[in-house]
């Protein structure tokens, strides 16, 4: 099957649009392919993953498309960057990395995508519209564009983001289409008590069961409570798409394609009906953690996706409820993004929160970024993503628990549990 | 005895090696090292494993975006396995063949087979894929055999 491309997409394969266009565009119609894709069609922003790992690969292509005259045609925003842009050398980034890792970012804002360097970029600059078409990379920020915003983007991975962007052009399939973002599966909460429902660990939890339960489907979710907030969708989907390949979920009466059953399956029957129990959830919070209660911890890691302002409200709250202070063996690292630290700094809650000893990183990640000691052997995090990969990215044992259990281990220098309602 | 099956060839190449074989689909970033080409995912069955130069059969990819800047730099540095074969299409891992293509006109190719195919390969067996798609099995216990015998 071949794809037909419109007179444009041909001048940019030609090379008439430049040396990066041809590149771009010879890489988009092979992955049309790959999609069984007949078409290509517009999208109007990106988000672009791509500047996120430094591997010696990577460098070289962003390098080589900027050298070869690439430039974005829709506005594009860029996801984390493997350093605290500010504060690198404070936080003790070797210069070599440092030094290719600013080639890296440079390489990309030379193309002209805009230097937001988040991973949550929903929460920040340029949110997209329902509807809109788009080319987004980062499992989270694609599970949320899709399911929490409407926006319409498939899973796009490094380095055809920055393709999507120069080409303004995507393959047209699946998310794209409204006939491909049909409900598949239906899980039901009916047996999930309200009080387990507005618990802050609730979320990452049960997408990690989402996620290990259908890792490519699209799930329905029924009997979400209509005050679940943004910061809790997110972390539901950043969860689902780690332990799965989630990119999207639906939630009745709380998702925007999801104002019925009906519409979330677009009138078809599930292929399939869950009913969660507490049980499962258990379970998938036992399986997140591998270290155990009591273990010495060596850091508390928060904003995996990056905080939000709210989140960094609920921190402040958490450490004003402890009355006491941190342990002075580790460390509580909050990842974030120069949007919400913004905010941040012209509000309240910058004074308790540095005064209780949090490090504040910007633009970056602890899996990206080295930040965390080589020595350290022990993290928590209220986060299902950094959960599901710190012990094989960062060589740690992981402690999974809410915000509360997070700061409290950091004031006992120890992994604590708090009783819970599901716990 | 030699079976051959017919596969999709997603990523189309020619490779042959020893079938790694895992019914759990694996994230790319986070599950495997490009360094040493070892599957890093603590809770995956086959953590441990080396994928360098082998056949790696496993359902499909999923987790992070990132997956396919891990499967080039493994191209890139040697680390990575001689073809992929997977029971459903994963863009992010094809793509990650591409662009190396692209770049270094070194790939790896990547075979999507039914269910059915799928299980028929297991741990140790040997494998030559085609450009076509075709995926040729030796089974392993042959293998043995004809290796004792050399």
């Amino acid at each position: 099957m071949s794809v037909e491309l419109s007179e444009r997409d041909k001048q940019m394969l030609d090379g008439q649009h430049g040396q990066a266009a041809r590149m771009a565009m010879s890489i988009l119609v092979r992955m049309a392919e790959v999609y069984d894709a007949t078409e290509m069609m517009d999208v109007s922003q990106a988000h672009i993953d791509g500047c996120s790992m430094l591997t010696d690969s990577g460098l070289e292509f962003a390098e080589t498309l900027s050298a070869l005259g690439g430039r974005v045609s829709v506005p594009t925003t860029l996801n984390v960057v493997p350093l605290d842009l500010q504060n690198w050398r404070a936080l003790g980034v070797p210069e070599e990395f440092a030094g290719k890792a600013l080639r890296l970012a440079k390489a990309y804002t030379d193309m002209g995508c805009i230097p937001t360097w988040t991973c949550a970029p929903y929460q920040g600059y340029l949110t997209p519209r329902f509807g809109q078409q788009i080319a987004w990379g980062e499992s989270n920020a694609i599970a949320y564009a899709n399911s929490v915003l409407g926006a319409r983007t498939n899973r796009y991975g490094d380095y055809v983001d920055i393709c999507a962007a120069i080409a303004g052009r995507v393959p047209r399939s699946g998310l794209h289409l409204k006939q491909n973002r049909r409900g598949q599966l239906l899980l039901r909460l009916a047996d999930i008590e309200p009080a387990v429902l507005v618990d802050g660990a609730f979320y990452p939890a049960f997408g990690h069961f989402l996620g290990k339960l259908a890792p490519d489907k699209i799930p329905v979710i029924d009997g979400m409570p209509a005050g679940v907030t943004r910061d809790q969708l997110k972390a539901l989907g950043a969860a689902a798409a780690s332990s799965g390949a989630v990119a999207l979920f639906h939630a009745v009466e709380v998702t925007p394609e999801a104002h019925t059953l009906e519409e979330a399956f677009q009138g078809d029957d599930p292929e399939q009906v869950v009913d969660v129990h507490l049980s499962d959830l258990v379970a998938a919070q036992s399986e997140m953690s591998t270290a155990e209660e009591g273990a010495d911890l060596d850091a508390v890691v928060l904003g995996c996706p990056h905080f939000s302002y709210d989140e960094f409200d609920r921190l402040a709250q958490a450490i004003r409820s402890t009355g006491r202070s941190l342990h002075p063996d580790l460390r509580l690292i909050v990842l974030t993004s120069q949007a919400s630290y913004a905010l941040l700094q012209r509000s309240g809650l910058m004074a308790p929160i540095v005064d209780f000893g949090v490090e504040i990183v910007i633009d970056t990640c602890v899996f990206l970024s080295p930040i965390l000691s080589s020595d350290a052997r022990v993290i928590m995090t209220n986060s299902g993503k950094c959960a599901y990969y710190a012990p094989g990215e960062l060589g740690v044992q992981v402690a999974f628990g809410s915000l509360r259990e997070c700061v409290r281990s950091a004031t006992e220098g120890a992994v604590c549990r708090e009783e819970a309602p599901w716990k | 005895m030699e079976i051959t099956l017919i596969g999709r060839p997603v990523v189309a190449g020619s490779a042959e090696g020893i079938a790694l074989v895992s019914g759990q689909p694996l994230s790319f970033w986070g599950g495997l090292s490009p360094h040493t080409g070892e599957i890093i995912d603590r809770r995956h069955e086959r953590s441990g494993a080396v994928v360098t130069g082998k056949v790696f059969v496993f359902p499909q990819g999923k987790g992070s975006s990132t997956a396919s800047a891990v499967l080039m730099e493994c191209i890139n540095a040697g680390t990575a396995p001689a073809a992929i074969i997977n029971r459903s299409v994963d863009p992010i891992l094809a793509l990650g063949a591409i662009v190396a293509d692209e770049m270094y006109h070194r790939s790896v190719p990547v075979v999507v087979l039914s269910q059915e195919d799928f299980d028929l390969i297991q741990e140790g067996d040997h494998l030559v894929i085609e450009p076509d798609g075709r995926v040729r099995i030796t089974k392993r216990d042959e293998v043995q055999s004809a290796s004792i015998s050399d």
